[in-house]
């Protein structure tokens, strides 16, 4: 049973020539050339490289660091221990006054301590001539600790969780109504308690830092998600002025999350250089990225649902405990979504948080939703068996007009809409509701499905749009491509804006040189630099009105500026007009220019006036077809379709690949991803790309994905972020389809075979 | 050593693996390291026409051999990778295509795989054949696509 369906493909207007069209990304020649090159691959004539050591106890004292065998190698230039190196600055506590605060990974001094905060943390760095004399003498140092007692082990310690702070971006409880008591009294409930292990990001691109100082300039080649916050957060540590810092960072090699904060790697690369009075690389073996660069927190949680005779919830609980490390990382919001799925009169959502002895956790693709969905969803499935009613009629009978708690408007909600189409592109009708009834030869066969959902948001960009005497539109600002497709989309939309052929415009990104971007997270990239792209392309359509207007004989003089369209490379009232050619020549000019800034009151007014009136979100209908082998229990994906209801669609082909991407990554969440961490002494025991378990080529089958492309009222051009939607609801979607297969329900993740046995 | 078709001259200590000598010493950067031990493919590169992974081959076993990376590779696949989106962050991608071109060489050469065999290149043949490679962004639909398209355009 293989059905291919086609991708939606929206209807371009007059005014949309390239948004919504599938144009290739305009990196694409560069990457499959190997013309692109990403941090480690930028080379200096006194290029030293770098490599760390790491503790190897959970908690305690470096007491002594015997460095003289490495230091003994020949090639190797410096050992850098907290015993010989300068300290950098602290890092500053997380306000809201400073945005950038957020970007430290953790709050260890790196060398500027002997502390020991979790195992793996880094203790020195061997700076030598070449990359295998510098991880050949780290071998070689020998530190004696003085250990302290660890908590290391979530199991053990998620009792000793404590109510999450709630912060002014995201609530950590709600209650309303009396969820215990209703809970008690429905005739139909089920109560569920659920766990996810910590994931890793495992961005192909291991971490990577070349560093290099020219007196008090430093540049930086990096990839990263935030370039203007790392340029920040660097100038603080280091005790220069920001705009002696400059950072390279065009091609990321895979980020999820995992390169949006400061961690060790970057601060010592920098830190080595600094101190060696060389160019330092330091690209992290893929073992040290599990040490030192933060990863998904481990979870426990509880759904409670009740519900009367017709489906209807009467309860809805939802808890859950997160960690973090006792030096950084933030719990959770796992109960995020659950605030907004389902209209039950009762509900009760805590969330609860542990600090452990480990490595800071940190953001990884949907922060929250990508768990908590899998909970919430699973349990809904659950209910359904337990009603003896179709999972997608129990969702819709629940579907609520207004938000759940707040009472708001949703911005766009076409939930109904999405799971009608998926059902019937998937042919859900087909789904015999009986648990283990279907089959392929051998094989179980199950179909489930879940609701995806991620809030929209914006953040704020500076850009500066540019029109050259030659035609050339240069779009300027510093954002981040770590294969979202970023400046194609944006082309795209500036191509639009100011009517001129795609292949006219220039999209300059990747540099602190540039106006600042937002950080790539949270699924705002798009929508924030569309905003900042659209408001800095009417500020240029304006001059250049203006402009036109003045030209001698122009036949635009007299015209109202609101009666000039931008279009076919100029401006045109009606079949009157100019190319911008001749604007420029008329002018007297080379180019002409104009640019938006950042600015962060404004930006908190407008978040926190909207969030009072709207609820955003991208959602999704998720359907999934598995196939299980009754003997070994292995379980295969073998079909899937998510329909999207994600606002406007800029680019269909990269739009695609990125909601594609995360239900790839969901899938691995549900059956396979699980970084191990040793209970006795909180080492990761998998730190490999062999040992953790991502989907290959095998494990992923053609996915469809579609959209309802409508667009949301408000946001810029009617688009939601799509980079972490995908994910949502993935794993509950397989675990639903493997309960449809096996009859048995899988509350524990990944659902390997053991657990079906 | 030929590397893309120039002859290398290189001084590397024995245990310089072929990835680092390529990278580090030749300024060869399209194979990528993502873990150095072989498992995600990302420095796939063409030994002889045979797709290896470079992390895991030492440059000296390599004396005189001919060594293609993604900059000496001139395929249709290249083109067909950016028709049917299958890349994303782009680091794994040199692998994925010298995997591919190594792939297909290897099917017409009727190496059996696990999936079954040397009859026509199904997509599932191709899946199985280059689950070697891998891609976190999850660009993997975009990447059969295109070597199917590529398959079907050579036979």
């Amino acid at each position: 049973m293989s059905i291919k369906y086609a991708e939606a493909e929206p209807a371009t207007t007059d005014a949309t020539k390239y948004v919504g069209r599938a144009v290739d990304r305009i990196d694409g020649p560069a990457k499959t050339t190997g013309e692109a090159r990403y941090a480690a691959e930028h080379s200096y004539p006194d290029l030293a490289y770098a490599a760390l050591v790491h503790a190897t106890i959970p908690r305690g004292r470096v007491t002594a660091i015997d460095t003289e065998a490495a230091r003994a190698v020949r090639g190797v230039i410096d050992v850098l221990t907290h015993e010989n190196v300068p300290a950098m600055k602290p890092p500053r506590k997380p306000s809201v006054l400073d945005l950038s605060s957020m970007v430290s990974g953790t709050t260890v001094n790196y060398l500027g301590t002997d502390e020991v905060h979790w195992n793996g943390q880094p203790i020195a760095v061997v700076v030598a001539e070449t990359l295998e004399i510098a991880r050949y003498a780290a071998s070689l140092v020998r530190p004696l600790y003085q250990e302290l007692p660890a908590a290391t082990s979530f199991e053990a310690e998620k009792h000793n969780a404590v109510p999450q702070k709630s912060s002014l971006i995201a609530e950590a409880s709600a209650n309303k109504g009396d969820a215990p008591a209703a809970l008690a009294a429905a005739p139909y409930a089920v109560d569920l308690t659920f766990s996810t292990p910590p994931h890793n990001h495992n961005a192909i691109e291991p971490h990577a830092t070349t560093a290099v100082w020219d007196g008090d300039r430093l540049t930086l080649h990096e990839g990263t998600q935030n370039i203007a916050w790392t340029r920040r957060h660097l100038a603080l540590r280091f005790g220069v002025p920001e705009k002696s810092i400059r950072i390279l960072s065009p091609h990321v090699g895979g980020g999820f999350g995992g390169k949006g904060s400061v961690w060790a790697g970057t601060l010592l690369a920098v830190l080595a250089a600094r101190v060696t009075g060389r160019a330092v690389r330091l690209a992290l073996t893929r073992e040290s990225v599990y040490h030192t660069v933060g990863g998904r927190t481990a979870s426990t949680q509880r759904v409670a649902l009740g519900a009367d005779a017709d489906g209807r919830l009467t309860a809805l609980i939802h808890t859950s405990v997160s960690r973090t490390g006792r030096t950084g990382g933030s719990g959770e919001q796992i109960t995020a979504g659950s605030r907004h799925l389902y209209a039950a009169p009762n509900i009760h959502l805590q969330q609860n948080v542990v600090q452990l002895d480990l490595l800071a956790n940190t953001f990884m693709r949907a922060p929250g939703e990508s768990i908590g969905t899998f909970a919430m969803e699973s349990a809904v499935d659950e209910l359904a068996w337990k009603l003896g009613m179709d999972p997608i009629e129990l969702r819709m009978r629940n579907e609520p007009e207004r938000d759940p708690l707040g009472g708001q408007e949703f911005s766009g909600r076409r939930l109904r809409e999405a799971y009608a189409l998926g059902a019937e592109r998937f042919g859900w009708s087909r789904r015999d509701p009986q648990a283990g009834a279907m089959r392929d030869g051998k094989w179980l066969v199950g179909m489930g499905v879940a609701t995806a959902y991620h809030p929209s948001l914006q953040m704020m960009a500076s850009v500066t749009v540019r029109l050259e005497a030659d035609g050339t539109l240069v779009v300027r600002c510093g954002l981040h491509e770590m294969g979202m497709g970023t400046a194609t989309v944006q082309a795209q939309i500036a191509a639009d804006e100011m009517g001129v052929p795609l292949d006219r415009v220039r999209v300059e990104y990747g540099d602190s040189d540039l106006p600042p971007g937002p950080g790539a997270g949270g699924s705002m990239q798009t929508a924030t630099a569309a905003a900042g792209v659209t408001a800095a392309c009417a500020k240029l359509k304006r001059t250049l009105t203006g402009l036109a207007r003045r030209a001698p004989g122009s036949p635009l003089r007299g015209t109202r500026p609101a009666d000039v369209q931008a279009r076919d490379g100029g401006l045109y009232a009606g079949d009157r007009g100019l190319t911008y050619k001749e604007i420029l020549s008329a002018a007297g000019r080379d180019h002409v220019e104009a640019g938006v800034k950042a600015n962060t009151l404004t930006f908190m007014t407008k978040f926190l006036r909207e969030r009072r009136k709207w609820v955003k979100a991208a959602t999704g209908a998720h359907f999934c077809e598995v196939r299980v082998d009754p003997d070994t229990m292995e379980v295969r994906v073998s079909r899937w379709l998510g329909v999207f209801d994600a606002g406007t669609i800029i680019n269909a082909r990269t739009a695609a690949s990125q909601l594609r991407g995360g239900i790839v990554m969901g899938i691995g969440m549900a059956l396979s991803e699980h970084t191990l961490i040793d209970p006795r002494n909180g080492r990761v025991v998998n730190p490999s790309l062999s040992e953790y378990h991502m989907p290959v080529h095998a494990d992923v089958p053609h996915i469809d994905v579609e959209w309802l492309n409508e667009p949301d009222p408000t946001m810029p051009l009617g688009l939601r972020g799509i980079g972490e939607v995908g994910i949502t609801g993935v794993a509950a979607a397989v675990a639903n389809a493997v309960r449809h297969a096996t009859g048995k329900r899988v509350a524990d993740l990944p659902i390997t075979l053991d657990k079906l046995l | 050593m030929k590397v893309n078709g120039d002859v290398a001259a290189l001084d590397v200590e024995p245990w310089v693996s072929l990835l680092d000598a390529l990278r580090e010493r030749l300024g060869v950067t399209g194979p990528k390291k993502g873990c150095d031990q072989g498992a995600c493919g990302a420095c796939t590169v063409l030994a002889d026409g045979v797709r290896i992974n470079s992390c895991l081959a030492l440059a000296v076993q390599y004396d005189g051999r001919e060594i293609t990376t993604i900059e000496g590779v001139d395929h249709p696949l290249q083109e067909a990778f950016v028709r049917n989106d299958g890349l994303q962050c782009g680091y794994c991608t040199s692998g994925q295509i010298c995997s591919a071109i190594g792939m297909l060489a290897e099917h017409a050469a009727g190496m059996p795989s696990a999936a079954g065999g040397s009859g026509e290149l199904s997509q599932d043949e191709v899946r199985e054949r280059m689950s070697g490679n891998l891609c976190r962004c999850g660009a993997y639909n975009g990447i059969v696509d295109a070597i199917m398209e590529v398959a079907g355009e050579t036979r």
